[in-house]
């Protein structure tokens, strides 16, 4: 078991918390966050691929300090993946599908279908801090920690969501 | 706020469905071989004990006068920090310590991992783990088996250390002199275990 021994090494530097304590702390948190992003058909497959990615890469992270934001990384990339229809783990085998049947993922969402599916088709940044600002409520300081980026650079990705949105949805 | 913000702060997200997320979380985990440690806990009358495992066999058991906020944080940082709850994992030990309680099993077979005992510890608790159900031994006897005959008193803090209770059975481990000597989980459960047990003990 080369994994456990190197996971032990490591660990005497590092202290990372069981991973269930993560899971308990945000899972509920991370799924507003799909489920805002990708809607109801993808965001659940989007969550246990999140989740089983970060555990496979938990025991080589290097340092503890912000464990939320490393999900939110992993989840908004998964996101983007499955918005852009690359996800690794399709329901169906790709043969199975016809061709050109492959879709712009266009799945009906949150009541306000038309308004959801323009928030998805945001570009990722938008997305998730349009996300993180309307589903999850947080404020821009926050919302630049989750995202890595600074508190202003969280509000101009929201502001320029929102004034795209409007554009996409006023019509 | 504007309607589009409005709308959007409006938008209801259905509940996580947690049972269903652990419970499909664990099977892929355990599919992808990232399932490094399986907790779970079980009642018993000693009160509730906390069980994990490693594919290698039971790692750890404690009493629940024990943190177990503690002892996760010592099997991530001392086995592996991919723990998940995972109670089907612990079934075959939770069985065994059923049947144990009910009287109905003499010796354990699950396997066990010893990642979490070091040097003399490993010595006297695999001599511990040879004392036979209902009988007992000193703490200079498990010392002499570990190679040091004069050190029962390190017998004794690796036996207070030892990371498995009842399956290494610590509290087959007495006093030459008749006394109960000590024990992780307090007396009152040596006491019962030796009980249970039938063990010589006034």
């Amino acid at each position: 078991m080369t994994s456990h021994h190197t996971a032990l090494r490591r660990s005497t530097v590092v202290r990372l918390p069981p991973f269930q304590a993560l899971v308990d702390a945000h899972a509920d948190e991370l799924h507003r966050f799909l489920m805002g992003s990708i809607g109801p058909d993808l965001a659940p497959d989007c969550l246990q691929e999140t989740l089983i990615s970060a555990l496979r890469a938990y025991p080589r992270l290097r340092h503890a300090d912000n464990l939320r934001a490393w999900l939110y990384t992993i989840a908004h990339r998964k996101a983007t993946d499955a918005i852009r229809g690359r996800t690794r783990r399709p329901a169906v085998g790709l043969e199975a599908v016809a061709p050109g049947a492959e879709p712009r993922v266009e799945q009906p969402p949150l009541p306000d279908d038309g308004l959801w599916g323009a928030v998805r088709a945001l570009p990722p940044k938008q997305r998730a801090a349009v996300v993180h600002r309307y589903v999850l409520d947080l404020d821009y300081r926050e919302i630049g920690a989750r995202m890595g980026i600074s508190e202003e650079a969280a509000r101009q990705n929201v502001s320029a969501g929102l004034k795209r949105l409007r554009m996409e949805v006023d019509r | 706020m504007s309607d589009v913000e409005r709308r959007l702060a409006h938008g209801r997200v259905p509940a996580l469905d947690r049972e269903r997320l652990q419970a499909e979380l664990r099977a892929a985990a355990e599919r992808a071989g990232l399932l490094d440690v399986a907790y779970a806990s079980l009642d018993s009358p000693l009160g509730e004990l906390l069980v994990a495992v490693t594919p290698r066999g039971l790692v750890r058991l404690a009493y629940e006068g024990e943190r177990s906020e503690a002892v996760m944080d010592e099997l991530a940082e001392r086995v592996s920090p991919r723990i998940l709850n995972a109670p089907e994992r612990t079934d075959a030990v939770r069985r065994e310590l059923e049947d144990y309680f009910a009287g109905r099993r003499h010796g354990f077979e699950t396997a066990v991992d010893w990642s979490l005992v070091r040097g003399f510890a490993s010595g006297v608790l695999q001599a511990t783990a040879r004392v036979p159900f209902g009988e007992l031994a000193t703490y200079a006897e498990v010392a002499a088996a570990a190679g040091s005959p004069r050190a029962y008193r390190a017998a004794g803090n690796a036996l207070g250390a030892n990371p498995i209770p009842i399956v290494v059975p610590c509290h087959r481990i007495v006093h030459a002199g008749g006394g109960l000597g000590g024990y992780t989980g307090g007396l009152e459960r040596k006491r019962y275990l030796l009980g249970l047990e039938g063990a010589p003990v006034g």
